[in-house]
């Protein structure tokens, strides 16, 4: 093993600019591409094609190849696929990666062979403070951050009783423990934590009902969001109690929503709406080849495909010097297409959070809308225990 | 706890166990009659599945994605026996297993091609999308049109082979099979009719769940295990026995997943109760199986004295 | 004591293959190159799922008795790995003794109980005491619940180091060439010979004065041990213990390897693992150059060939080969 990684620096070293002009770089993408949070890994896989397609097969100047792995969110899947990069594709990096059990499964593998990852969704909070490492990037949020931004809109706006509902899993917890972070000046009255596999919410729907929130807060992702949605809709609630989501009404989950989702408010940190011109331009391109409009996870895997395509050239193609590598991705010399953006020492990213709305757009679609930018240059709350190795 | 919150997740329970009844219905003849276990039985169920939501979602009509569901995966049913199955009928168990392991991995794959890897959302249809208020107690329609179906079918089921020839002949096979075959009924015949019987219930269980969970290849895995569970309690090849063990699984089910973590709660303090009431809540219906195993090996309503498989 | 208990037929085809597949797996390592550590890797995988599988057979192949739960035990022995590491405990030694009591003391039960079934019901029951535990492990939030157990260090069995992949391989190597040598003493054993003569007719066994029961209770504990056994290296090839590693799908896919190999033939099991997971490994690439498109459908295949294996073959791929006698 030994003698591998050192044959691959020296080989590395010799070969130098001009050889990686001719051989193709290797990158890996890992996500759920089958099951119910399928449109997730796909929209991921697909903005990233998008502006390798756009590039005519190249990131910053140099072919690429990309090899698909799904990961099926199963972790020992994930695994034997991570291994199956690593050891028999030997890619120089790994972007994608779809959920938090998935990225807690493999982090370590990767970053531990120093192949980059660069992570675009999943944001476990372990990876952004104690287990940080220098060769991840997350062109994402720290899981927190997308709830945070709906405890300070729901702080804003004077909600005095709300009732928080989620899986019972540790994404779950996470997101309700980042609600109540930000969430000030009312009371959460009650949380509800439903089993993960559990489709059907008509009890605790009723215990909604009987206690008359303000307002109410959920993480429900994926088909789970849309089971609760609909649900929610047909118990009639959707009249009395606002319904405030992270991670739950979004890109994938409106397609099978539809009306059903009108006024529900979500928090992220990237919407369609956006008016800058990079947005303007992907979204376009985006809807043209896929004829959808684009989801977060896709704004996400496109900023991680954009951070490599200006890393690349930065190096010249030369991925074996890793220092200038690291060097060139820590810079995030890119026109992100959410705006505001930079590494904050744990390479998360520190950027402005929205709250959107679910409404028509222009066409007569249904989609996200922005409607408040609570948090302004927000840094997730782990950094402080990241002590980033230099490299 | 409130008697409403009950009483709604009693009726959860038998919503799932009528469910359960119509997969184990088909599962248990055709292991009765045929002495055939069939793993793909899941498969049939995920098949009804699609073809009632791409039915709906072509024509809007819930009957018709009914039909289209039954027929369509009576008709998958129909194929397999006659053109793969049959030579199967009489190995031993085991090579039964393995060739019907290798047909879940076929229609799973084949599903996810034809209709792609993603899960796909089939809506309740309008006129039961609200819920029926009785004297305060409020429940979705849907689910008590479920039951309402479930309990049809049992009651048809229950004419079919009572008071019926063909039902004589099912009930006669599921005992005495070499005995009917040597009274010269074509028993080849009634091994079809019963397979494709079987695969439209399992059809029929697949497009009513539908709407309450995703449409998703591999959806019929989970659901096999329990209706297995199911016709072991109840007692292989017996309806009468599949059909109570169906409720009791399914109330036990979800008394269980829905009472359990609460109940746990009362008993240790939060943080163990959290972890191990929803584990020992999925563990419930294993347990009473082990248990009916250990002191009943023929389940709790064998078909006859007689049957010793 | 004698190292062959019987004549061995050096010519017979299933000699020979036994003997080219041994050495071919003994010489893989050399071959493949300190470059290719992945096909390493990937022929451990092989080595433990036969390991797993000859445990199996000792119950299914000679017990005639249909385990639908074994993939429990595999489990097992991974979480005896992946428990201790995570607090410290790293001595490989250690692990394997706790796999081995706790796969003891689970199977002694399981194996009690089930044990009053036969046919049909032995497959469900087995089955159930295999969830049971599946959803037990699911429970232990402490240890990674669902999302499994990342394991930090291989076991340590201090004098035989296994951190690099070649030696892990060669360690696995070794304990199939056991379990194989072990499982044909004791199948022509006395022992073996009741067991497999219950197969065929077990109350004609008991008549015959044998206590059937104690003997098919003794082998169902044994196999249970080999498949912990198998789990343990599992967890050190993987550095991974989850439920997953319980599920009833390996259960599945454990018979699936002992009846494609050959049932109730000593090395079957190992022909069954090295042509399953070889066409799990090869199916994908041969499918993408045909038909690009459809590469992760390649399943599709492998159920058919399953299928297909179950409905010709009925004797299994090494099965059918002309044995010794």
């Amino acid at each position: 093993m030994k003698k591998t990684m050192i044959g691959m620096l020296v080989a590395g070293a010799l070969s130098g600019a001009a050889l990686a002009q001719t051989t193709p770089i290797k990158i890996g993408f890992v996500g759920e591409l089958s099951g119910p949070q399928a449109p997730l890994g796909q929209d991921q896989y697909d903005a990233l094609m998008l502006l390798i397609e756009q590039n005519g097969g190249k990131l910053g100047g140099v072919t690429v190849q990309v090899i698909k792995e799904d990961s099926q969110l199963k972790p020992d899947v994930a695994n034997q696929v991570v291994d199956k990069l690593l050891e028999k594709d030997k890619v120089q990096i790994i972007t994608g990666v779809t959920f938090s059990n998935i990225m807690m499964a493999v982090h370590k593998k990767i970053t531990d062979k120093g192949v980059f990852l660069i992570g675009s969704n999943a944001g476990p909070s372990p990876i952004a403070g104690a287990q940080c490492s220098p060769y991840f990037f997350s062109t994402s949020w720290q899981n927190d951050m997308q709830a945070e931004v709906v405890g300070k809109f729901a702080s804003d706006k004077g909600y005095k009783n709300v009732m928080a509902m989620a899986p019972n899993y540790q994404a779950g917890k996470d997101f309700v423990a980042g609600f109540k972070r930000t969430y000030k000046g009312g009371t959460v009255i009650d949380e509800i934590f439903t089993p993960l596999n559990q489709q059907d919410f008509s009890a605790e729907l009723a215990q909604v009902a009987a206690k008359k929130p303000d307002a109410l807060y959920i993480f429900y992702p994926g088909g789970l969001g849309v089971n609760f949605v609909k649900q929610f809709q047909q118990a009639g609630l959707n009249k009395s109690i606002t319904v405030m989501s992270a991670s739950s009404i979004d890109g994938t989950t409106i397609p099978a929503l539809r009306e059903a989702a009108l006024g529900m408010l979500t928090g992220s940190f990237w919407g369609p709406d956006f008016p800058n011109e990079a947005n303007q331009k992907f979204v376009a391109a985006f809807e043209k080849k896929y004829n959808r409009i684009p989801s977060q996870y896709a704004a996400q895997s496109y900023d991680a495909a954009q951070l490599l395509d200006s890393a690349i050239r930065k190096v010249k193609g030369n991925l074996a010097d890793k220092k200038a590598f690291h060097a060139a991705l820590k810079a995030a010399d890119i026109k992100s297409i959410r705006g505001n953006f930079k590494f904050n020492s744990n390479q998360f990213p520190m950027q402005d959070m929205f709250v959107f709305d679910v409404a028509k757009d222009s066409k007569g679609r249904v989609s996200l809308r922005t409607v408040a930018k609570p948090l302004v240059n927000h840094t997730d709350a782990y950094a402080s225990q990241c002590q980033m190795k230099s490299l | 706890m409130t008697y409403q919150l009950a009483l709604s997740q009693l009726l959860n329970g038998l919503q799932l166990g009528v469910l359960l009844f119509l997969l184990a219905a088909g599962l248990t003849l055709v292991f009765g009659i045929m002495s055939f276990v069939n793993l793909a039985h899941g498969s049939l169920y995920m098949l009804g599945a699609y073809f009632g939501a791409a039915a709906f979602a072509k024509t809007e009509s819930f009957t018709l994605a009914i039909l289209a569901a039954s027929l369509g995966a009576g008709a998958v049913g129909l194929l397999l026996d006659r053109f793969a199955l049959t030579k199967l009928y009489t190995r031993d168990h085991l090579d039964q297993v393995l060739a019907t392991f290798g047909l879940i991995l076929f229609f799973n794959e084949l599903i996810r091609i034809i209709w792609g890897p993603g899960s796909i959302f089939m809506q309740v249809p309008d006129a039961l999308s609200q819920t029926v208020d009785i004297a305060g107690f409020v429940y979705p329609s849907y689910r008590f049109a479920i039951i309402g179906v479930g309990l049809l079918v049992a009651l048809g089921l229950y004419l079919l082979i009572q008071k019926t020839r063909i039902g004589m002949l099912i009930r006669a096979g599921a005992t005495h099979p070499h005995m009917v075959s040597s009274l010269g009924v074509n028993i080849k015949w009634l091994n079809t009719l019963v397979f494709a019987l079987g695969a439209a219930l399992a059809g029929l269980a697949g497009v009513m769940s539908g709407p309450i969970v995703s449409v998703q290849p591999g959806m019929g895995e989970p659901v096999l295990i329990l209706t297995l569970v199911v016709i072991i309690i109840g007692g292989l090849g017996s309806i009468r026995g599949a059909f109570f063990a169906a409720l009791i699984v399914g109330v036990v089910d979800t008394l269980g997943r829905a009472f359990m973590p609460t109940l746990m709660r009362s008993i240790f303090e939060r943080n163990t109760a959290d972890a191990a009431g929803p584990a020992l809540a999925s563990m419930l219906i294993y347990l009473l199986m082990a248990l009916v195993l250990a002191l009943k090996p023929q389940g709790l309503f064998p078909a006859s004295a007689g049957a010793t498989r | 004591m004698k190292l062959f208990p019987v004549a061995v037929e050096w010519r017979a085809p299933r000699t020979l293959v036994a003997i080219v597949l041994v050495v071919g797996l003994f010489l893989l390592p050399l071959l493949a190159g300190d470059d290719n550590s992945f096909y390493v890797k990937f022929a451990t995988r092989v080595l433990i799922y036969a390991l797993a599988a000859i445990g199996l057979n000792f119950i299914l192949g000679f017990g005639g008795l249909v385990s639908f739960g074994h993939a429990m035990y595999v489990m097992l022995g991974a979480y005896a790995v992946g428990i201790p590491v995570q607090h410290g405990i790293t001595s490989g030694y250690l692990h394997v003794a706790i796999a081995l009591a706790s796969a003891l003391l689970v199977s002694a039960l399981v194996g009690a109980v089930a044990l009053r079934t036969s046919g049909i019901a032995f497959i469900m029951i087995t089955l159930a005491f295999a969830q049971m535990l599946f959803f037990g492990a699911v429970s232990l939030k402490e240890y990674g619940g669902d999302d499994g157990l990342t394991i930090a260090t291989r076991s340590d069995f201090a004098f035989f180091d296994i951190t690099n992949a070649t030696a892990l391989y060669y360690f696995a190597f070794v304990a199939v060439l056991l379990a194989l040598y072990l499982s044909w003493r004791a199948v022509l054993s006395p022992f073996g010979l009741v067991l497999r003569g219950s197969k065929a007719n077990a109350r004609r066994a008991a008549a015959l004065g044998h206590p059937v029961f104690r003997y098919q209770w003794v082998a169902y504990v044994l196999s249970a041990i080999v498949c912990a056994v198998a789990g343990v290296l599992l967890a050190n090839l993987t550095q991974f213990a989850s439920p997953s590693y319980g599920a009833w799908t390996l259960s599945g896919e454990l018979i699936v390897i002992v009846i494609l190999g050959g049932i109730g033939t000593v090395f079957g099991p190992v022909v069954g693992a090295v042509l399953l997971l070889a066409l799990e490994e090869s199916l994908p690439m041969l499918v993408e150059a045909t038909l690009p498109d459809y590469k992760s459908n390649w399943m599709l295949l492998l159920g058919l060939f399953i299928f297909l294996v179950a409905l010709l073959l009925k004797r299994g791929v090494f099965g059918s080969l002309r044995g010794g006698k």
